[in-house]
């Protein structure tokens, strides 16, 4: 009994001293307030010295929180309790909080530095006008390779590749309903965004084909196993390739001719947001050129900013794998928001596809 | 002591029970009951029972079983020889102390010791085998698991294991009983609870593993846990997911029915 | 006692190296000027510089032990005070209802307590952040400690008891002088693997933080999709460094006490 309570004893006292420590560590003020904003992203998503920056220039603090998936995320600004200023959600996603109700209007006179994105990337199918929705950083899916694994037969600008009898047992796709199963409809020569019952079973059935050469279903942790050689061939998104291909020369990056998607994080503003002012010219600091050539530099994807392009090293913005030419362009899809039925039934199909790899 | 009147300390509990385990419960049973455009309907119900989710339920449980079977296996023996070791209470924390590194960092590590280059294959190189993907494998995947659900076992087989009257094990080598005999006639039923109470908490977790399904068995194993998460989380049907959990929870009341202590109140 | 044959020491040598191979392979990686798990480039402290710089994710660190210390403690009181109840029940059916009860948040999936927690919280108008944290923590780690206590308790010779009484023991008395130090090594138990729950708990504190609260766990998956940085490894070793001189000394010390009382009183 004695022991017990020494033991409650020193959980209290050692809780009381951490909580001096954090209080005096802690010098941001608390959520809610005009000189805070607080900011939701994906972790390492951001140059942390340009939250210093904003805040040096504007004097506002920046709460920095950060999610690992976009439903996720919108699941916690439906419910509210919690005030979020920006959010960086992908462009599904922004339609769907859209239509959810969770957003709210850009004031396009509070954002000067706005005219320094590439009007390409503006004015796209899930956000007309821009309304609701500023492009953060962009890319597509496509096949990274090392080269020196595979055979030189294999340049995957078809997605038939993948099929090639040489990759049995090494392919490793993402986790993503939306990515594989547009994979299988593109290999078709089909939309990626096709709701059709037929055209789904026939993505699935040629997915199913793909069986023997797939390795694993994975997400980010295909990323260390792409620099140590480990996997040769993976179904992945451009950012995370580039940071593949930063640590290991070798890789290779290819989006395949018959098309596919195109992607974009932006940032938008949750009806949950309670420094408004703030969160406009937090968006503004970020669209700036010299900070977006910055804070492209620290997370290293495509970036919209076209007045940012200037500022950056040309061997990087001329790479025609992460800035692809206005041909290849032409045959990139943004995923539409296929509303809730049509995505069940692309998760579905990706579900029988999953249990049947075995 | 253990009398009507001594009820007072279910207090605290009890209402911990009606708040966060009756609430959940009653939220996810009526989410069950949800379609996608939330009007009221049964089909979650009929779709469990589609081939697709049969499967599912039966691979969860054999590969809940496996790794309840391994764990137990390796979890055994070393509580018994804790037990026996000189500082064995400062033995125990070093089991508990590597559960408190995130999971998912020691998943990573985990990917680069299995790894082709990583250390264990350098390691059966020099025994001349070739390397291989350990990766991805059945076998990759209950060793992680059973590696986060082993201090799990340990602790409850320790503690019983701890307090046994050593004279009982004296009189029975005394009589003649062989080491097996002893084990299996002394040792095994005195610590039976504590196996129980291991079993139960790696059991029943293992039933609804995620994550390390993706992260280490690269999805080729798909659990009923992983099936909930995806209905949650990408596919935003709530209902089917609470349909999964409802199923779930469902099978955990039969599993505590079957394995429930049934010498009940020894302690009256 | 007996000593260890050397064939049980080898094995549990082995199970140690097993439960510590991943751990001493971040550390290892934490001195890596490289960047990443991979390819050891050269030896270097600037990962941990790095930490002590970031005052963010100390505050973090801090806030993660603090909810992890005092969720435990709080769940091991209503916990063992609920077991200790269950016991006492004698209606079988009762009992096992309670039971089964008690063992739905372990059967539950992270995000389906998460985001039931979150309904209910915002429900119920909980401003969410450090107190919803706790909260949510002491409720999931709830569980595991009755599961450890109970076999304790149903261990416990009953005459054990009647003999207190007999001798004109108070229920008050028996509670802390028989029942509770009998249960102890239970109780301990529990709180360890409550700790645990929480440091490792992700989707259910993801779903009931906000308000700039956040804890290392979220800090780690969030930053999955870019890479985790070596910072994290480091900021790992340090934690392990701490628990375990943390853990070592005070068993000597306690050792130490006790050794010392027991002479005393002989």
């Amino acid at each position: 009994m004695k022991s017990l309570v020494q033991a409650t004893i020193a959980i209290l006292v050692v809780c009381a001293l951490l909580f001096f420590v954090v209080d005096r560590l802690q010098s941001a003020g608390s959520a809610g307030s005009t000189d805070t904003i607080t900011v939701y992203n994906w972790g390492e998503y951001i140059d942390p010295e340009l939250l210093d920056k904003f805040t040096e220039e504007t004097g506002i603090k920046v709460i920095y929180e950060t999610f690992d998936s976009n439903e996720a995320m919108m699941t916690k600004v439906e419910q509210g309790g919690s005030a979020y200023d920006v959010a960086a959600p992908s462009e599904y996603m922004v339609a769907m909080m859209r239509e959810k109700d969770l957003l709210l209007p850009i004031d396009h006179s509070k954002l000067p530095n706005l005219k320094n994105i590439d009007p390409y990337f503006l004015d796209l199918s899930f956000d007309p006008g821009n309304k609701y929705s500023v492009p953060y950083f962009w890319g597509t899916v496509g096949i990274v390779f090392n080269p020196g694994l595979v055979g030189d037969h294999l340049t995957f600008q078809s997605w038939e590749d993948l099929w090639d009898p040489s990759l049995q047992g090494k392919v490793f796709l993402v986790d993503g309903a939306r990515e594989v199963m547009g994979m299988g409809l593109n290999s078709l020569g089909e939309s990626l965004n096709a709701k059709d019952d037929e055209l789904l079973d026939l993505a699935t059935e040629k997915l199913t084909s793909l069986s023997p050469n797939i390795k694993a279903i994975i997400g980010d942790e295909i990323t260390p196993l792409m620099i140590n050689n480990e996997a040769s061939v993976a179904l992945t998104w451009s950012g995370q390739a580039a940071d593949m291909m930063w640590e290991n020369e070798e890789l290779d990056f290819a989006v395949p001719e018959e098309g596919s998607n195109l992607w974009f994080d932006n940032f938008v503003i949750p009806k949950t947001a309670a420094n408004i002012d703030g969160a406009h010219a937090f968006i503004n600091f970020m669209l700036d050129a010299e900070n977006s050539a910055q804070n492209n530099d620290y997370v290293g994807y495509s970036t919209p900013n076209a007045a940012a392009m200037e500022l950056m090293d040309p061997e990087v913005i001329e790479d025609e794998r992460f800035y692809p030419n206005e041909e290849l362009r032409e045959k990139l899809e943004v995923y539409e928001n296929l509303g809730p039925e049509w995505l069940g039934k692309y998760n579905e199909h990706f579900l029988e596809f999953k249990m049947d790899i075995r | 002591m253990f009398n009507k009147a001594s009820k007072g300390p279910l207090f605290p509990y009890i209402i911990w029970i009606a708040l966060f385990v009756i609430a959940p419960i009653v939220l996810i049973v009526y989410y069950s009951m949800l379609d996608l455009n939330g009007n009221f309907t049964l089909a979650n119900y009929r779709n469990f029972f589609s081939p697709v989710y049969l499967k599912m339920t039966l691979t969860s449980f054999w590969y809940a079983f496996l790794i309840t079977l391994f764990t137990l296996l390796f979890a055994y023996p070393t509580a018994y020889l804790l037990t026996r070791t000189k500082h064995k209470h400062l033995w125990l924390m070093l089991i508990i102390i590597p559960s408190w590194i995130n999971l998912l960092l020691k998943t990573y590590a985990f990917i680069g010791i299995f790894g082709l280059y990583g250390p264990i294959n350098a390691f059966l190189e020099v025994f001349g085998l070739d390397p291989q993907q350990i990766l991805f494998t059945d076998f990759s995947f209950i060793f992680v698991s059973v590696y986060i659900f082993i201090p799990f076992m340990i602790i409850p087989i320790f503690n019983s294991l701890d307090k046994m009257n050593p004279t009982l094990v004296y009189a029975a080598r005394d009589l003649g009983a062989s080491s097996f005999t002893t084990f299996r006639r002394v040792i095994f039923p005195l610590t039976i609870d504590g196996v129980k109470s291991g079993i139960q908490v790696t059991f029943i977790p293992a039933l609804s593993l995620f994550m390390i399904t993706r992260l280490i068995a690269g999805n080729q194993v798909i659990t009923l846990g992983t099936a909930i998460e995806q209905q949650f989380l990408v596919s935003q049907n709530w209902g089917m997911g609470s349909t999964i959990a409802v199923f779930l929870i469902i099978i955990m009341v039969i599993i505590m029915l079957l394995t429930g202590q049934k010498k009940g109140g020894r302690i009256q | 006692m007996k000593k260890l044959s050397t064939s049980s020491k080898v094995y549990l040598f082995l199970i140690f190296v097993v439960l510590y191979a991943p751990i001493f392979y971040l550390i290892f990686y934490s001195f890596n000027s490289g960047g990443s798990m991979h390819n050891f480039e050269s030896f270097t402290l600037e990962h941990y510089n790095a930490v002590f710089e970031d005052s963010r994710l100390i505050t973090i660190l801090i806030n993660t032990v603090i909810v992890a210390l005092l969720s435990g403690l709080i769940a091991t009181i209503i916990g063992t005070l609920g077991a200790i109840g269950i016991v006492s029940i004698k209606d079988k059916k009762m009992r096992k209802t309670l039971l089964s009860l008690n063992n739905v948040l372990i059967v539950s999936p992270d995000v389906v307590i998460g985001a039931s927690f979150l309904i209910l919280f915002t429900m119920i108008g909980v401003k969410l952040g450090f107190t919803s944290v706790l909260v949510s923590h002491v409720a999931f780690s709830v569980p595991i400690v009755v599961l450890m206590v109970l076999p304790k308790l149903l261990e416990m010779n009953t005459s054990l008891i009647d003999a207190a009484r007999d001798l004109g023991a108070s229920k008050r008395d028996v509670l802390t002088r028989v029942v509770l130090p009998y249960i102890q090594p239970g109780i301990f138990a529990g709180f360890f693997l409550a700790l645990t729950y929480s440091l490792d708990d992700f989707a259910v504190t993801f779903f009931v933080t906000g308000n700039g609260f956040s804890t290392l766990s979220i800090e780690i998956y969030s930053m999955a999709r870019t890479g985790i940085t070596l910072t994290v490894n480091a900021i790992s070793g340090l934690v392990f460094l701490v628990t375990i001189l943390v853990v070592i000394g005070y068993y000597f010390v306690t050792n130490r006490s006790k050794r010392v009382n027991e002479e005393v009183q002989r």
